[in-house]
């Protein structure tokens, strides 16, 4: 392999098990572990170093839960005084009565978030990936109300902002919906029925064709297109 | 280990075998990495005349609730003969061969997925044999190996199976339906290839402690023949993802 111009990262694909260094000289980051001094890949992605430091962003899998993370959940227990949201992850995340931005008594929090409700909320802690507690309690962030739900991969997410937002910008300017696209890969649009579907006909094909070139031109003529 | 009819000649005058193969030899393999889209990870597998699909569901929150294990994962394999799998109709759903089959399976991937980073939670392998030809243990293994890694789940290694066995006296590697039948011993193996860790060993029929030994070393030269296939499999699906990546 040449050697990349200027400081740009080789980014590699790795299979679990692949050897990527030595644990002497390169720190095993999320996704590696150690083996008898021998830093090795534990799932499928790309290889990241950085500052001596190897990370694998994985390719396939379950969202996985990060702070500051925003992310949309589907309320799915109502307790005494917190509610269980599943975001799309491994385990339900909890939203405490503490981490909303109304009053609740206990006991009364059907009140104000029910089963099945959508919102738009925020990572709070993800240490444990069992123990998620989100918050509803930042600017921007509150429960959702009408719209529809597109699910995709959360891997794809970041194709469908785009660099620099530029794919979400194009499809809220040719729409004229609005939309919060969650990390967890749940997207919520609102807008006229016929701008909706187009957003999703949008999102499908940006999911089909994320590892091609001018992506973003297409994806317009598609939104521009009758 | 049924009665060979009198006219079967499995090894003839040249040392070829009865389809062909030479004695170290393993059937044609196609491996293919993620073919179904609702599954989370999947392959599908051909070995010699074996078709074989395996799908991974997970990891998903254990439920019953009560059936969660605070420490770690719980792997659930399910291996299964579709009924037109064999020659005679077979009857669906589990039987004692199956059951006994998913036990071990399941305990040999256990052995390599990183159970302990994920609490509580379940991972589901439903291995589905289509066609059956001798070996679907080892096909199957090595399949749900790849759906394994296809579905992003954290593991120490990826683990490959291959068999070896006796017919008519001599040890030759992955037996086919015929040899099975009618040779004298079949020996299935799975290992972690990069330590050369074994995770399932079974034997059926009758070795001598040499045989047993050239039978090991044969099935290990073919399980890291195996291995590779499973890697390429694994890189030709998202090779193209990658490229976007380096664009």
């Amino acid at each position: 392999m040449d050697m990349p111009k200027e400081k740009k990262e080789i980014r590699e694909l790795v299979l679990p098990s692949q050897f990527i260094g030595d644990a002497k000289k390169l720190k095993p980051g999320i996704g590696t572990f150690v083996e008898d001094g021998k830093v090795y890949a534990e799932r499928l992605g790309i290889l990241n170093v950085k500052d001596g430091v190897a990370t694998i962003t994985p390719l396939r899998g379950k969202y996985e839960p990060k702070t500051g993370d925003v992310v949309v959940g589907i309320v799915i227990e109502v307790g005494a005084a917190v509610w269980m949201v599943d975001i799309n992850s491994i385990y339900p995340a909890f939203l405490h009565i503490n981490e909303v931005p109304w009053f609740v008594e206990i006991g009364n929090t059907s009140k104000f978030l029910n089963y099945g409700d959508v919102i738009l909320a925020k990572v709070k802690s993800a240490g444990d990936p069992d123990k998620v507690q989100i918050t509803l309690k930042d600017r921007g962030l509150h429960k959702i109300n009408g719209g529809t739900l597109i699910e995709t991969e959360p891997t794809k997410v970041p194709r469908i902002i785009g660099k620099n937002a530029s794919m979400i910008t194009a499809l809220k300017r040719y729409t004229n919906c609005r939309i919060f696209v969650g990390r967890n890969g749940r997207i919520w649009v609102d807008g006229n029925p016929d701008a909706i579907q187009k957003v999703e006909r949008a999102i499908r094909l940006i999911e089909k064709e994320a590892h091609t070139y001018g992506l973003t031109e297409r994806v317009i003529a598609l939104l521009k297109g009758e | 280990m049924s009665k060979k009819p009198e006219d079967l000649k499995l090894i003839d005058e040249n040392g070829r075998r009865i389809d062909g193969r030479k004695f170290d030899e393993l059937r044609p393999i196609k491996i293919e990495a993620g073919p179904l889209h609702r599954a989370d990870g999947s392959c599908y597998i051909e070995w010699g005349n074996n078709k074989i699909i395996a799908a991974v569901y997970g990891p998903k929150e254990t439920l019953p609730r009560h059936e969660q294990h605070p420490l770690k994962a719980i792997v659930n394999a399910r291996y299964n003969m579709a009924s037109f799998s064999v020659e005679e109709r077979k009857r669906p759903g589990p039987d004692r061969r199956s059951i006994e089959i998913s036990k071990v399976i399941g305990e040999a991937l256990e052995n390599i997925i990183m159970v302990e980073k994920l609490p509580r939670a379940t991972i589901d392998i439903n291995i589905e044999v289509l066609d059956a030809d001798a070996g679907t243990r080892c096909a199957g293994l090595t399949a749900a190996a790849v759906a394994l890694a296809d579905a992003g789940i954290p593991m120490r290694d990826i683990p490959v199976a291959c068999s070896a066995g006796k017919v008519d006296g001599h040890v030759v590697l992955d037996l086919c339906k015929e040899e099975d039948n009618y040779g004298e011993a079949d020996l299935p193996i799975a290992i972690a290839p990069r330590k050369k860790e074994i995770l399932l060993l079974q034997m059926d029929g009758h070795l001598t402690p040499k045989e047993f030994d050239e039978a090991l070393e044969l099935a290990l030269k073919g399980c890291e023949i195996v291995s590779k296939l499973q890697k390429e499999a694994l890189l030709k699906k998202y090779m193209k993802e990658v490229n976007r990546e380096n664009e």
